[in-house]
């Protein structure tokens, strides 16, 4: 298995447990009672900007254990330039990766033109992030291994 | 009327001139392995640049790296 077939991997299981991870620790800490209070709207917006901070350091650090743990056992140093190849599969998972985000967020705004609590349209926003996220790394994966 | 493709040697000629590796040619054109080993198998086709640029590493025209052709998978020679 190649360099980036092994990232997008990692990068995909790095997503999961990131959210995942994150979701736990913020559940707990919504606030009981009313649902559409100033409370709550601090908690959702408190969620998605600490869930962005979080993420991208993990990423990070994620990334580089990756490339450590990569060198070490193969040998190989991890390619210092994207190519053509990379670029174009690049720009297929950001489309993808886009649609499904927008996609989301109409939802998400549907949800409030039909009435529903804030709190769905939150729910949706996030979630639709987190999709999009794992769809740019499937996306890799599969052109990575199948080719574009 | 089956699928059209391009398909190349590379895999034919890199055996040829002293078994260069995949990285060795990929070094010379400025591309990562991973798109040689795309190439070779017939998952990629390579922008015109890029292949003038390996018919170049090759010292081959064009069309002697490279054909267009039904779709058989890459190039196993």
């Amino acid at each position: 298995m190649t360099y980036q077939e092994k990232k997008s991997i990692v990068s995909l299981i790095a997503a999961v447990f990131i959210f995942g991870a994150f979701c736990l620790y913020m559940y707990p800490l919504y606030p009981a009672g009313e649902a559409e209070s100033g409370e709550a709207l601090r908690y959702w917006g408190s969620f998605v900007l600490y869930l962005a901070v979080f993420s991208i350091v993990a990423h990070l650090a994620i990334g580089i254990a990756f490339n450590i743990v990569f060198r070490i056992t193969t040998g190989e140093k991890e390619p210092s330039f994207a190519d053509e190849l990379d670029r174009l599969i690049d720009l297929k998972a950001f489309r993808n990766s886009f649609f499904i985000f927008i996609l989301g967020f109409l939802l998400a705004m549907g949800s409030l033109v039909i009435d529903r609590p804030l709190q769905v349209m939150f729910m949706i926003l996030i979630g639709s992030g987190f999709v999009s996220e794992v769809t740019g790394s499937l996306t890799r994966l599969y052109h990575y291994r199948r080719g574009v | 009327m089956g699928k059209h493709v391009v398909g190349n040697h590379i895999r034919k000629l890199r055996f040829n001139r002293d078994e260069m590796t995949q990285q060795q040619l990929a070094d010379r054109v400025g591309v990562t392995r991973q798109t040689i080993v795309a190439l070779e198998k017939g998952n990629y086709s390579p922008s015109l640049e890029l292949a003038f640029r390996i018919a170049h590493a090759f010292r081959l025209p064009l069309e002697e790296v490279f054909y267009y052709g039904e779709e058989q998978g890459g190039d196993k020679g």
